[in-house]
């Protein structure tokens, strides 16, 4: 039902100040998202991921900036007129229309002849999977029923653009994954451009082309799924996205002093933060040289089906996690143990002085952090 | 509810007397309205439509009926509108002072009818507005207003706020969102504004009497002067008919709240 392919949006410098706050909400965020990509908005609440999205769907007006749709300015003209399609947490359907005259809402507005309209309407439904359901209100659909309405509803006039404001938010787990496949598979067959906000960095993880990952107002760092788990810019980044254990020092000639040890890692002199994700720690004898080791206590097990979960204490107090995947199945609470990484599988970032907390483990929402666990940042 | 069985029928027991206490006193002019007699006896001795036969035919008193129906007619399409817009614009917008206005919205609920009675008549003196209809709709119309404000702002209540953006995504206009998104949602709420409304102008006595004149009076003028002046019992007839009016006109306003709350 395209035949026309996903536009380019270009946020330029894009600020939003509300009155009587004292830092914007959004703070001169550059953003390039290209025709076709699917983008994803994540971070933590007040981070201006939404606003951001507001504010290129028409919603929230902007203080200063530049939003292009290809090449148009959009950023001043009113909502109707940017010919975006939107989706929202709370499905936001019509309750007094039937799903499929909520589906024809837009077509009516574009004054779209009636047999055509009844075409596309149907188009959109089976689209979604609900080709018998069109004569139901949303009160007699189900939650992913829904917002499966929402979406054929969002895409049925063809924009060239698809916004989504945590579509999933409102869905329990298991809907949430089919529906996450349901919106992958529209992006692919639709081949329009999605900008999609969550703060949840699996749903990000599994969906998305690139990721901007949001913070304070500003954008962190912009990159694909396998760039910020890989090489995170910051160690908010590192944190946010997936667990990290995170060893903060001072390098010099590629050893981070952090006090208590030393270890080996690639980066610039200074002060610095050692990120090593918990798949690639190991627990016991160390294999070749160049890599680091550290001696610590268990303080947990937590057994997950196809890996552990083991949390250790390191002689200098401070704690840290592994995910083992059965090398150490006899391991078990109290045990003294030695951890080692290959000086590889560390990324070093920057440390700003915000975040010097000492190193600890930095835990990204949503995957079953056990108890005891410190947050990083 | 709880406490014992005994207690609970105790309570029924008094419900269903100050039910029957306050109905009573007014279905006593039913039957008398159908009295045979030229008299206000009760219980009446014959039967008969005669009084109905008088209300219907005799001039003073259709005219009243008449002109009563077509202001009341007239205030349910202005008050409703004013009324409806000023909800609108109370739910829109956030302002210092808003709860100031909202407050202002219910005076005339809460001033006594007869201190609005003498501020219109003194105003509507000035005016010339005094045994005009329009005296009598502008006087009725505030008295109207608040029922239709604050049954379309409780309507309002239900309209989620995202629906608007929705809409305004979706490509419809401000217009175009009210016209088919939030006027059919509040649509019950704007209906029983307009019942009530109607109703208000149809009952009202107090201001009435400050507007009318001689040669323009509503039903329950004529009434009024029809008791202090004379013993007619044709009255009892045209309390039948207003009561059969209004209570009809409110139970349909009890009929679409329970339509629009499945």
């Amino acid at each position: 039902m395209t035949d026309r392919a996903g536009a380019t949006i270009r946020a330029e410098a894009l600020t939003k100040r509300f009155p009587g706050a004292s830092a914007p909400a959004v703070d001169a965020v550059d953003l390039h998202v290209a025709a076709g990509e699917f983008m994803t908005l994540l971070g933590p609440s007040g981070s201006g991921k939404t606003t951001t999205l507001n504010m290129i769907a028409g919603f929230e007006e902007v203080t200063s900036g530049r939003i292009l749709l290809d090449d148009d300015d959009i950023a001043r003209l009113p909502a109707h007129r940017r010919n975006l399609g939107m989706v929202f947490q709370s499905y936001a359907l019509f309750p007094h229309m039937t799903a499929a005259q909520n589906v024809a809402f837009p077509l009516r507005q574009r004054k779209v002849g009636k047999a055509e309209t009844a075409r596309r309407v149907a188009e959109a439904l089976e689209l979604v999977h609900l080709g018998g359901h069109g004569d139901r209100l949303p009160s007699q659909l189900s939650g992913g029923q829904q917002q499966r309405v929402a979406l054929a509803r969002a895409v049925v006039f063809s924009p060239r653009a698809l916004l989504l404001d945590e579509p999933l938010g409102a869905l329990d787990k298991k809907l949430r994954e089919s529906l996450q496949l349901e919106i992958s598979r529209l992006h692919s067959e639709l081949g329009i451009t999605f900008v999609f906000v969550t703060h949840d960095q699996e749903e990000a993880l599994a969906l998305s082309d690139r990721i901007a990952v949001f913070r304070d107002g500003r954008i962190e760092q912009v990159g694909t799924p396998t760039e910020l788990y890989e090489t995170p810019a910051s160690r908010f980044v590192a944190t946010f996205l997936g667990d990290s254990n995170v060893f903060t020092g001072t390098v010099h000639g590629g050893l981070l002093d952090t006090g208590s040890a030393q270890l080996h890692c690639d980066g610039p002199d200074g002060p610095g933060c050692l990120v090593v994700r918990p798949e690639r720690l190991r627990i016991g004898a160390a294999p070749a040289d160049g890599a680091n080791r550290l001696s610590a206590t268990v303080s947990d097990v937590v057994y997950q089906g196809a890996f552990r979960r083991i949390l250790v204490r390191f002689d200098d107090g401070s704690t840290g996690l592994v995910r083992d995947a059965g090398d150490a199945a006899t391991t078990t609470r109290g045990d003294r143990v030695e951890v080692s990484w290959p000086a590889a599988a560390g990324v070093l970032v920057p440390e700003t002085a915000a975040e010097r907390v000492g190193a600890g483990v930095g835990s990204g929402s949503g995957v079953g952090v056990g108890a005891g666990v410190g947050v990083g940042a | 509810m709880t406490g014992g069985p005994t207690l609970r029928r105790v309570l029924v027991g008094i419900g269903i007397l100050v039910g029957v206490w306050l109905v009573v006193p007014t279905l006593v002019v039913v039957p008398i309205s159908f009295s045979g007699e030229d008299s206000f006896a009760f219980p009446p001795s014959s039967w008969g439509l005669e009084h109905y036969a008088t209300f219907f035919t005799e001039s003073s008193w259709l005219t009243s009926l008449l002109v009563s129906l077509q202001i009341a007619l007239i205030v349910t399409v202005v008050a409703t509108l004013l009324g409806t817009a000023a909800a609108l614009a109370l739910d829109r917008t956030s302002f210092r002072g808003r709860g100031a206005l909202d407050g202002l919205f219910m005076a005339p609920l809460i001033i006594p009818g007869i201190v609005v009675a003498v501020a219109l008549y003194a105003a509507f003196l000035g005016w010339g507005l005094i045994g005009t209809p329009l005296g009598f709709v502008v006087a009725h119309t505030v008295l109207a207003l608040p029922f239709v404000v604050v049954n379309v702002a409780a309507a309002l209540q239900n309209v989620d706020p995202v629906l608007g953006r929705a809409a305004a995504g979706l490509g419809a206009s401000g217009w175009a969102t009210f016209r088919q998104v939030t006027l059919p949602i509040i649509r019950p709420g704007v209906l029983a504004g307009a019942l009530f409304a109607f109703v208000t102008s149809f009952d009202e006595v107090v201001v009435s009497l400050f507007v009318q004149s001689p040669q323009l009076q509503t039903l329950p003028v004529r009434m009024f002067t029809s008791v202090t002046n004379e013993v007619d019992p044709t009255i009892a007839a045209a309390s039948t008919v207003v009561l059969v009016v209004s209570t009809a006109l409110l139970g349909l306003v009890a009929l679409t709240r329970r339509k629009s709350t499945p």
